[in-house]
């Protein structure tokens, strides 16, 4: 997937990295730690910055190169932050076929933020997901975690009128 | 564990909570939390079941619980009730208020909630 | 008396259920409900009863085959990987990173019966001389993977993993490692890349994993729903599990059944039965009286099944000979309002995002067989387009590093094969029979029904509705026409109309 830098303002607090530099000492010397220390690093911050990454490169001693290769390669790594209102629609099959992409071009249409970015006032980030796995429902969205199925086009006005 | 007999024994203890024996009076409440259960809602059913069966004082002879997927996704939430010597009875689509239905009816009365079954909602 | 139970309807009367039998009757977070139904049993069994050799041989007797696609014999596998036991550090994989858009099957039995794969994990390590494994399970799963850590737990404090299981001096270890993401990390050898902590590009085979695995050593891998057959193998015997379906494809299988069905969800069938007893008769066919178009199968590996292979037996084998595969189990039934090269796109689209670059056929192959099906779809392909799209796709097919490469033409070919008359349509005629398509279709105002309220105009975000000097007897107002060249066909018109005068054609 062809990832973005982000262009937001990075700001970490003292906190978030001495929590940081706590996973990454409990990962020190274990097989393969760099994904879990990554996953970590993102329920910290929320997402991966450059200066958090360059953080666990210092750590680690593992090159920044090598860091931004996996940070890059994975879709579950965001480089970007999510909005105050993070969207995702399913674009697994089953949901594909019961028109979730009519769903999605709805939603960024409404909310002017086109798929896989974040609005600029940070309100906004729309999503398109691999499978959530609950088909039933096909098709599906999240805002936030929460979730709504057996969407039509119709129902997205209602639906982005709750997150104002 | 080091033996096999450990193993036995837990297996014994527990063998008739969730397969109940011919003659007993107990109930067995299963509710379908997997992702499709809790997406569809099935949190607040269980809650609401685990409560009540507090409430009503029937917890000694009444266990909720929750379980995994049993494959039905339109028809979450799902809620199963288990009963020595009966069939089981399956109901679906289950909110929180249909819950406390099947809990007075059903759990405390003793008499299935028709409206709720899974049959009644294929017929329809 | 009233039928009361799940069990008295069509959908469940006619499944098998093995690998998901505990599903939906335990409390998957308590490990005595498990032990209840006989679990750890088969390790016990395995472990005071059985030579590792016998382990295996079993398995092999047994004709499981790996359920995660390509259905290799699982027997054969962990004999590969037995070699000298003792000696030389070995590891037990699961692949739990089910990424086939559509398919829910792994993820089930990891929420309801998480006990049976980590025993079955415990008895794969004892078999090949492994104690230590790791379950490679979606990050996107969060109560999967809460389910397996609680069930991880409970089994490390009941002694049944951890050092000297059952007093027999046997020693084993389960950890989770997440995915973030990638479908290539199904393929095994990306998945072991993955769980090593680098980019999951998967490496030429060989050698192979049972020689050279993770971390260099060792490594047998399985899939979810594989490992969730192996206890009831092991305390029922081979002859039992090896009675159950076809000759060359034993046991069960687990399908996710959605699109266009009226029951949506898990269905598990001896091998062998029929799509059309699974989408008919399980899955109460296709709703709101639509007609069938097609079944896919084996997700982004595999290829669209049309009605005149409904009562094919489904095996391993029968789903290749027809274009397909078994693939993890996803099965997506299509009907007449699908558009199959709309579909193919939508798998091509998928494998070009995930192809993960390492080997150029699938890198630019993929890509370029997306452009050309995007040429067909916006109406600008020409005939010869459909003997590149074959010729490109065989490339690819017998050229690429992995079997995901190997495997993504299919969703183009049998396409090809089977709907080829709407590729005709979409090149030849410049329409899209389904309407799906965008660029081949038109909104029309029937000027008849129209009553010129303007709705739709208003709606219009192209304003490219008009008035016209129309008005058909019986209205006030003249009828709306819409400006072809500039509609964007975005449909809010025809949703808007209350009086079904705007069509789809």
């Amino acid at each position: 997937m062809k990832k973005k830098l982000t262009t937001v303002e990075f700001h970490g607090t003292p906190e978030q990295e001495a929590a940081l530099r706590a996973v990454i000492k409990k990962h020190a010397g274990e097989k393969g730690a760099m994904m879990p220390i990554l996953q970590e690093a993102q329920g910290i911050y929320g997402y991966l910055p450059i200066e958090v990454q360059r953080i666990i490169s210092l750590e680690t001693g593992v090159s920044m190169e090598e860091i931004f290769g996996i940070a890059s390669f994975y879709s579950q790594f965001k480089l970007n932050p999510d909005g105050k209102y993070a969207i995702a629609v399913c674009l697994g099959t089953a949901c594909y076929v019961k028109g979730s992409g009519e769903v999605i071009e709805e939603i960024s249409k409404q909310l002017n933020v086109p798929v896989g970015s974040t609005s600029s006032d940070g309100k906004y980030s729309v999503e398109a997901t691999r499978c959530l796995g609950a088909c039933g429902l096909a098709p599906v969205m999240t805002v936030n975690g929460e979730v709504y199925g057996s969407l039509k086009k119709s129902d997205v006005a209602t639906i982005l009128a709750k997150y104002v | 564990m080091k033996s096999l007999a450990e193993l036995a024994e837990i297996r014994e203890k527990n063998r008739s909570k969730v397969i109940l024996p011919d003659g007993s009076k107990n109930l067995r409440v299963v509710v379908g939390m997997a992702t499709c259960g809790i997406a569809a809602g099935a949190t607040p059913v269980l809650n609401t079941l685990v409560e009540g069966v507090k409430a009503e004082g029937i917890a000694d002879k009444v266990a909720v619980l929750q379980t995994g997927c049993v494959g039905v996704c339109q028809y979450e939430p799902v809620v199963e009730v288990y009963e020595a010597g009966k069939d089981r009875v399956t109901y679906v689509r289950m909110t929180a208020e249909k819950a406390e239905r099947v809990l007075k009816e059903h759990l405390v009365g003793g008499k299935v909630v028709e409206e709720y079954l899974i049959t009644t909602a294929q017929k329809a | 008396m009233a039928k009361t139970s799940l069990y008295d309807t069509t959908f469940c009367k006619t499944q098998q259920r093995l690998a998901l039998r505990n599903c939906g009757v335990i409390d998957p977070e308590n490990i005595d409900e498990y032990i209840a139904m006989d679990g750890y049993r088969a390790l016990g069994k395995v472990l005071t009863e059985m030579t590792p050799d016998q382990v295996i041989d079993t398995i092999l007797a047994s004709g499981l085959r790996g359920r995660g696609g390509a259905g290799f014999p699982t027997g054969m596998k962990w004999k590969f990987a037995s070699g000298n036991r003792g000696n030389v550090q070995k590891y037990v994989c699961c692949n739990a990173d089910e990424g086939d858009p559509g398919a829910f099957m792994d993820r089930s039995v990891l929420e309801g019966d998480p006990h049976a794969v980590v025993e079955a994990m415990a008895i794969a390590g004892y078999a090949i001389g492994a104690d230590q494994g790791y379950i490679y399970v979606r990050a996107e799963y969060p109560i999967a993977v809460k389910r397996l850590e609680i069930a991880i737990d409970q089994a490390k404090k009941y002694g049944l993993l951890g050092k000297d299981i059952f007093g027999t001096g046997f020693n084993f270890d389960l950890s989770i490692r997440l995915g973030a993401g990638a479908f290539v990390c199904g393929e095994e050898t990306a998945l072991m890349t993955s769980i090593e902590g680098k980019r999951g590009e998967p490496r030429p085979r060989p050698p192979f994993p049972a020689v050279k695995g993770l971390f260099e050593k060792p490594t047998i891998l399985n899939n979810v729903e594989t490992y969730a057959n192996i206890p009831q193998i092991i305390l029922n015997g081979a002859e039992w599990f090896s009675s159950i379906g076809t000759e060359k494809s034993k046991g069960t299988k687990v399908f996710a059944l959605g699109g266009k069905i009226t029951n949506t969800g898990l269905v598990e069938v001896p091998m062998g039965t029929s799509l059309r007893h699974i989408i008919e008769d399980i899955g109460g066919g296709i709703p709101n009286g639509k007609k069938f178009k097609a079944a896919q199968t084996g997700g982004p590996s595999g290829g669209c099944i049309p009605a005149e292979h409904l009562d094919t037996p489904i095996d391993y084998d029968n789903l290749l000979a027809i274009g397909s595969m078994m693939g993890s189990g996803g099965l997506i039934v299509m009907d007449e309002d699908n558009c199959m090269v709309d579909i193919a796109r939508f798998f091509l689209d998928f494998t070009v995002d995930e192809s993960c670059g390492k080997c150029t056929p699938c890198r630019v192959g993929t890509k370029r067989l997306l452009e050309i099906l995007d040429k067909i779809i916006s109406g600008n392909g020409e005939m010869e387009d459909l003997d590149k799209l074959e010729e490109l796709a065989n490339y690819i097919k017998s050229a690429s590093l992995c079997g995901l490469g190997q495997t993504a033409p299919n969703p183009v070919l049998s396409t090809l094969r089977y709907f080829r008359d709407e590729y005709i349509a979409h090149i030849v005629d410049k329409k899209c029979p389904a309407g799906v398509c965008k660029k081949l279709i038109r909104y029309e105002i029937d000027p008849e029904k129209c009553i010129g309220c303007g709705m739709c105009a208003k709606k219009c975000p192209a304003s490219t509705i008009q008035k016209t000097d129309y008005t058909a007897p019986g209205h006030k107002l003249p009828s709306m026409k819409i400006e072809q060249a500039n509609c964007v066909k975005c449909g809010a018109c025809m949703d808007t109309c209350k009086f079904g005068a705007i069509s789809k054609h």
